[in-house]
């Protein structure tokens, strides 16, 4: 199973998401922004980061990169598509998903272990979840408060498109506490929180176990290998 | 050299927390006939020659299409500049 990894000039984290589909028993394949060439691959993350310096908004020039054309068409085909941070920017610039995503409310930088619920389990990347769960991922963005217009936000109230929700505290002033979205068809998922920091003992959050044991994250990169698997 | 300028604005119904930290700068400052401030963008495009009415038309298209986001943001303007 191939997942890939987009790499925009500004990426940050594609090397963890890399990491993170190995350690889910996965093959990693680096694809570049300015290649249209997917390579095959099974599913794609579009890592979190500062693409383009976040210049004119934040995911918005790297929406219009070559490797997006592919992955746009990808996606409406039914590939499975993660985007984490300035993943799900770009996502949302790309019109993948809808809304946008601006300053957070407080107008700090933000980095927490963070608490969310899982609101959907009907996609590929959350089907190894149980609906209703709480897990605890890491957050850290300076721009995520999630905003839609009432009709936007009704549709994705009214059609279960919400696939996470921030639980405890509402850390940037997203609109009902939106953490993640899900499209229709569930290939495609975007998340502010990044599931790829934690998938591995000694380097996730703290835990009631143990220290930095938490490995809420991985179940991301399991579900879409086996959902792939199945397919 | 001959523009085309565009300005693109935050909703006026949303929170623009750049605006609100230089407002409560000028608040601090002294300045109380101030009552709010709204910082947006504006975007130069330069031409060799002057725009046409089918630069602008593209220009106006641009705007909305990248430029802006119509989610967050409005183009307020988009006009020739020589």
């Amino acid at each position: 199973m191939k997942i890939g990894v987009v790499t925009f000039p500004g990426t940050l984290d594609d090397r963890d998401a890399q990491r993170a589909i190995r350690l889910a028993g996965g093959e990693a394949v680096s694809l570049w922004h300015a290649d249209t060439n997917l390579h095959s691959v099974d599913a794609v993350v579009l890592p979190g980061g500062f693409s383009f310096g976040d210049y004119l908004r934040c995911g918005a020039i790297a929406a219009q990169a070559p490797v997006m054309q592919s992955i746009i068409d990808a996606a409406n085909g039914g590939l499975p598509v993660l985007g984490i941070c300035n993943g799900f920017q770009v996502l949302v610039e790309s019109h993948l998903l809808p809304g946008g995503l601006i300053r957070n409310e407080h107008q700090h930088f933000i980095c927490r272990d963070q608490k969310l619920i899982v609101e959907n389990v009907e996609t590929a990347w959350t089907n190894g979840f149980e609906l209703g769960q709480e897990i605890t991922i890491p957050l850290k963005n300076g721009e995520g408060g999630y905003i839609a217009d009432t009709e936007t936000l009704k549709r994705l109230e009214g059609e279960g498109l919400i696939a996470f929700r921030y639980s405890e505290v509402n850390p940037n002033g997203s609109i009902n506490n939106i953490a993640g979205l899900r499209n229709e068809r569930g290939n495609v998922v975007g998340l502010m929180p990044h599931p790829e920091h934690a998938v591995e003992p000694g380097f996730g959050p703290d835990t009631a176990l143990a220290m930095r044991s938490g490995v809420d994250g991985l179940t991301f990169f399991t579900s879409v290998l086996k959902q792939v698997v199945n397919s | 050299m001959p523009k085309i300028i565009v300005e693109v604005m935050p909703k006026a119904d949303l929170l623009d927390p750049a605006g609100k930290a230089v407002a409560n700068a000028l608040q601090r400052k002294g300045h109380k006939e101030i009552a709010n401030v709204r910082i947006g963008k504006r975007i130069e495009l330069h031409y060799a020659t002057t725009p046409t009415d089918a630069d602008l038309e593209a220009a106006k298209q641009i705007a909305t299409d990248f430029l802006s986001n119509g989610v967050i943001e409005d183009v307020i303007n988009v006009t020739v500049e020589n």
